[in-house]
């Protein structure tokens, strides 16, 4: 993954300084709980969807053990249907493909449908470098660039401002990037839906190269599919003279068949929609119809790290819904600026780890960025066991060692043979109990516990004794 | 070794010795719906109207008269016209008829108040029309540029209870396109707002025989 966010403090400082921020924790209790219930609701409306996520979570395993095999045949179709094929390994060569391929139109603007690959890539400042202009078309990332702000949340990026928040940054800063906001804007949402409407639409109809990401790949027909819902997405998929799309090799399915699943579990966990407003599938060109070159860039960049690792791999299942990060008692106070990362949240906390390594501080401390209290795992509809995987990942993170974790290894390996020797572990209890009036009410070198918790008290006897004496 | 070759390489090295996963079960429903196309064909209604489409049934007796009002309540001054539209439904509108053609910009598209379009099936689980620019339908952009689109769905024949049915259906070869109401957003405060860059008015007829 690329520098975005370099230079951001480890979690638990970013998300100390966040739940300090009144204005922030507002708008993401409203938010959160509002798509929270509105879900729950969605998804009872289907008898099926244990069924529905059984097969999404199969369909996407049985796919990531044979990713070769399908990558290949994606290869094919897309090629036979008329479409270019790149191969990218890592962020900077997807962004050098890219910046290529725009520069040969001549073209030194481009539009952009929303996309977690080419933001995971810093595809816009590496465009940028190159004199290219990307301008984002979906509305909530229209408000991250128009702000000079970062994305907060994998569905909605923008979800950290409040409506007035939105109406003073088009106001502001719409005029500097094109057609500035309407007189007197107010800040009823529609009202703020218009001015997007009026600020892109000179920009749609002018653009000659679209870039987008895609939810989903069909090997066996070379078909690409973008959910999305104010018709931006339809807006860069059809109009531009050349596409470009940059997705990374886990969004791919074997067959047309495997869609029917995704169709049904996506928007009603991702918007709480039975449907979502605009779905668009393209196949290659289609003559007469849309853009008439189309460029797929396959994006690793990570994704075969994730893949080796046993345990974490199943992060590779997800499909970007954000059900996750709604339910999340430590996002919904903590904010998804705090993560570090373009993949914030739950998923945030197993996915970047794994795309980027666990080298730099924000990275090893986001898979303790959770009270593992298994919400993000229920709501999942591709059940991916997130608690699971961030138990695995604190292993990688403690066996490699660092302060804090060699006292936390000694710690469990002392605990460990005293579980397996219980005559020792009865005598050190009893012990315990016996001199517990001298025990100190704060330990030495856990200041940071105590400092907020009391220790509790010990029994006067310890539990086994007291059951062999009242219940035997 | 090329990048194609170092990403298969890292692929399959990743997944060397891993289990077998487990098969595709595909237990789940086919349908939602009880199998009477009356139901199917109210469901289909409600969910349209949930997703704030304007719903419309009439005949091909009255299909004029009702396009033809549809524009003249939207003060249409002139209509889109895919190769292939019924002639007959567009008999009785007074404003004027644009043909699409594969010379016609974005711009020329955005003059234009209203388009009329068949579709290629309807879905009634989920309130969804999808178009895949067969006849009567079109290119993508004539029915995402202007703000009002008419979209035909002919009674009984292309409707469908669920999206297992649809795309069973549907050919992948042809660019699709869902349409499950107006455009809309959620990305204010994730409350739906509908009317964005898409069309902003959905009228939906049913048409029977």
């Amino acid at each position: 993954m690329s520098g975005t966010f370099v230079g951001m403090p480890a979690f638990p400082k970013a998300a100390r300084d966040a739940v300090r921020d009144t204005t922030l924790r507002g708008n993401l209790r409203h938010a959160t709980h509002t798509i929270r219930d509105k879900r729950a609701k969605a998804v009872a409306e289907l008898d099926d969807w244990q069924q529905l996520r059984e097969a999404g979570k199969r369909i996407k395993d049985l796919t990531l053990r044979h990713l070769d095999r399908h990558l290949l045949r994606l290869e094919e179709s897309v090629t036979a249907a008329g479409g270019t094929v790149h191969w990218a390994a890592d962020a900077a060569e997807a962004n050098r493909i890219v910046g290529d391929l725009v520069k040969a139109t001549g073209e030194t603007e481009v539009v952009k449908v929303k996309s977690m690959a080419t933001q995971e890539i810093g595809l816009n400042e590496a465009l940028a470098a190159e004199g290219i202009h990307a301008y984002e078309t979906d509305l909530a990332e229209l408000i991250v660039q128009l702000g000079d702000d970062r994305p907060s949340h994998i569905l909605v990026p923008a979800i950290h401002r409040n409506r007035a928040e939105i109406r003073a940054i088009f106001r502001d800063r719409m005029a500097g990037w094109g057609r500035p906001a309407p007189e007197g804007l107010t800040d009823n949402p529609a009202d703020l839906a218009e001015a997007a409407r009026l600020h892109l639409r000179e920009k749609f109809l002018r653009a000659k190269v679209g870039i987008s990401g895609a939810n989903f790949m069909v090997a066996e027909t070379g078909t690409l599919v973008v959910f999305e819902s104010e018709g931006n997405g339809r807006m860069c998929l059809t109009l531009p003279e050349t596409l470009i799309s940059v997705v990374g090799i886990e969004k791919t399915v074997p067959t047309w068949q495997d869609l029917e699943v995704f169709l049904q579990t996506l928007p009603r966990s991702s918007t709480a929609e039975r449907m979502n407003p605009y779905t668009s599938m393209w196949t290659g060109t289609a003559d007469g119809d849309g853009p008439q070159t189309f460029h797929l860039v396959l994006l690793d960049n990570g994704r075969t790290d994730a893949l080796a690792d046993d345990v974490g791999r199943q992060a590779l299942r997800c499909i970007r819904c954000s059900a996750c990060l709604n339910v999340c008692p430590v996002y919904e106070r903590a904010g998804g600026h705090a993560y570090g990362s373009v993949y914030p949240g739950p998923i945030g906390a197993i996915l970047t780890p794994q795309l980027r390594g666990t080298t730099s501080e924000i990275d090893a401390s986001l898979p303790y960025a959770s009270s593992l209290c298994g919400a993000c795992y229920e709501v999942c509809p591709v059940a991916i066991d997130i608690p699971e995987v961030l138990v695995h990942l604190r292993e990688k993170v403690a066996d490699r060692g660092g302060p804090g974790h060699r006292l936390e290894k000694a710690a469990m390996k002392a605990a460990t043979w005293a579980m397996d020797h219980p005559g020792a572990m009865a005598a050190g209890e009893r012990a315990a109990s016996r001199t517990r009036a001298l025990h100190p009410r704060r330990p030495p070198g856990a200041g940071a516990w105590t400092d907020s918790r009391d220790l509790p008290e010990l029994p006067a006897e310890p539990f086994r004794d007291w059951w062999r004496k009242n219940r035997t | 070794m090329n990048a194609r070759d170092r990403i298969l390489a890292r692929v399959r090295a990743a997944v060397e010795g891993a289990p077998e996963a487990p098969p595709v079960v595909r237990d789940y429903l086919v349908s939602h719906t009880p199998d009477d196309p009356a139901a199917v064909l109210d469901l289909l209604h409600e969910n349209l109207v949930d997703y704030r489409a304007r719903v419309h049934r009439t005949d091909e007796a009255g299909i004029g008269a009702l396009v033809a009002g549809l524009l003249a309540a939207r003060g249409a001054g002139s209509v889109l016209v895919p190769r292939g539209l019924p002639p007959e439904w567009l008999a009785e509108a007074a404003c004027a008829h644009v043909e699409d053609g594969a010379e016609s910009t974005a711009a020329d598209l955005d003059a234009v108040t209203s388009v009329v379009t068949g579709c290629a099936l309807a879905i009634a689980e989920t309130g969804t029309l999808v178009l895949d620019g067969g006849p009567a339908q079109g290119r993508r952009r004539i029915t995402l540029v202007p703000d009002h689109h008419i979209c035909v769905v002919r009674v009984p024949g292309q409707i469908v209870a669920s999206v297992p049915q649809a795309m069973a259906r549907l050919d992948p070869g042809r660019p699709l396109t869902w349409i499950s109401g107006p455009s809309a957003t959620s990305d204010i405060e994730l409350d739906r707002v509908e009317g964005v860059h898409g069309p902003r008015t959905l009228d939906v007829v049913l048409l029977s025989p």
